[in-house]
């Protein structure tokens, strides 16, 4: 076992990855961290914390450093490390990013100044209020609707056997918008959200056509829940949803296709 | 106001006035530079040329459909931008109600200049 032991040492000597190792490349930088209680009335400011980094040290993994070994007190929201969850996203050196998934290394700035999501009600330091999020989300029905599922006479071959088979086409007309994962980051990126507060943001658009694009969906009124004045109509375009999307989700593409259907330009849904 | 709300147009309806009418504006604001240029700059802006302008049926139709398409399409322009300033009920109907007004009062006085200038209104 003492063998075991010392060859797992030595090996991790040779790849350079002990940190008990003295000769260890260990960097050191600086976390700004917003810092603030809603709760309780308190001024905001920023906390300076000095932390250790490796090469693959994420921001996330530095803030749960900072939280067990400098101060427990930080407010920070996460579970996954993977970014999968979406629930660890804040802003990091002015742009809104998983910490979990947001490297220091390529940060490449000495200071890292990590701050509360933008167009969310802040709760505690980088915790942020995800309530109306959520609703925007909800309020455009996010699931399959097609009654054909209840019934028990026989419509067609496929949905007499419940089950709605998809030809590879008809995924690829909403694959890429299935990927959300919730994270709100384009919410907090979006102009128009940081103006309009009942404007549904960029998610909630390109979920409306990840179902709409869906050939097992029949729900063709969810289009009228965002043809109002604060619906659809209100993006710029700005674009910049789809620049932080850390899962590769392109909502402002989701946006101007729903669009063309309004406009009755396109009939056809196309592969994205 | 129920009978008004009957009467309202879908926001898609709206918007799709307000890019026919955009690119219709497109279209009638270059015929009318290029009617600058078919003369000598200058000269085009000359009272007798502009008065004759006017009495063209042709071009007085233009400048009234300048008119109509660029009033609906600003106006809408600048409803949606009011739009975004706050999220109330009657903010979103005073500024839909007082540009549509805006927008009837500019398009009549327009029109009753091209009229008298026309000579029709004489
Ligand atoms: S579209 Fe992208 S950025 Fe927006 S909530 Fe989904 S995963 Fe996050
Ligand atoms: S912790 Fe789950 S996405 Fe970052």
């Amino acid at each position: 076992m003492r063998e075991l032991d010392n060859m797992t040492v030595k090996s991790d000597k040779k790849a350079g990855c002990d940190p008990r190792d003295d000769s260890f490349d260990l960097k050191k930088t600086t976390l700004r961290v917003f810092r603030t209680n809603t709760a309780q009335g308190k001024d905001s400011h920023f906390d300076s914390l000095v932390v250790p980094v490796q090469r693959w040290t994420t921001v996330l993994d530095s803030l749960l450093y900072a939280k067990s070994y400098l101060d427990s007190s930080i407010g920070i929201r996460y579970s996954c490390r993977m970014a999968s969850c979406g629930s660890c996203g804040m802003k990091i050196n002015g742009i809104p990013r998983l910490a979990c998934y947001t490297k220091i290394s390529e940060l490449e700035d000495p200071v890292v100044v990590c701050e509360p999501l933008p167009n969310f009600p802040v709760i505690r330091d980088l915790v942020t209020d995800f309530t109306q999020f959520f609703n925007h989300h909800k309020s455009i029905n996010p699931y399959i609707q097609n009654l054909n599922y209840d019934k028990t006479e026989k419509i067609d071959e496929v949905s007499s056997s419940h089950s709605h088979r998809q030809s590879r086409e008809e995924v690829d007309k909403y694959l890429q918008f299935s990927y959300c994962i919730k994270c709100g980051l384009c919410y907090s990126a979006c102009p128009t959200v940081a103006t309009d507060t009942k404007f549904p943001g960029p998610q909630a658009l390109a979920q409306l056509y990840r179902y709409y694009a869906d050939s097992r969906d029949a729900g063709k009124n969810r289009l009228n829940i965002v043809d109002d004045r604060h619906g659809l109509w209100r993006c710029h375009f700005a674009g910049s949803c789809s620049k932080v999307c850390p899962k590769g989700v392109d909502p402002a593409l989701g946006i101007q296709l729903l669009r063309s259907y309004m406009l009755g330009i396109s009939k056809d849904k196309r592969n994205v | 106001m129920n009978g008004i709300s009957k009467l309202a147009l879908k926001e898609s309806q709206i918007m799709k006035i307000h890019y026919i009418t955009g690119i219709l504006a497109l279209f009638v604001v270059a015929v009318h530079i290029l009617m600058r240029l078919v003369v000598p700059y200058s000269s085009s802006l000359e009272y007798a040329h502009v008065i004759a302008n006017y009495h063209n049926i042709f071009y007085a139709i233009l400048l009234e459909s300048i008119l109509v398409l660029i009033s609906i399409h600003g106006f809408n322009g600048v409803r949606v931008i009011l739009l975004e300033l706050r999220q109330s009920k009657i903010w979103e109907n005073s500024v839909t109600i007082t540009t549509i007004i805006a927008m009837i009062v500019l398009v009549s006085y327009g029109t009753r200049t091209i009229i008298l200038a026309n000579g029709l209104g004489l």
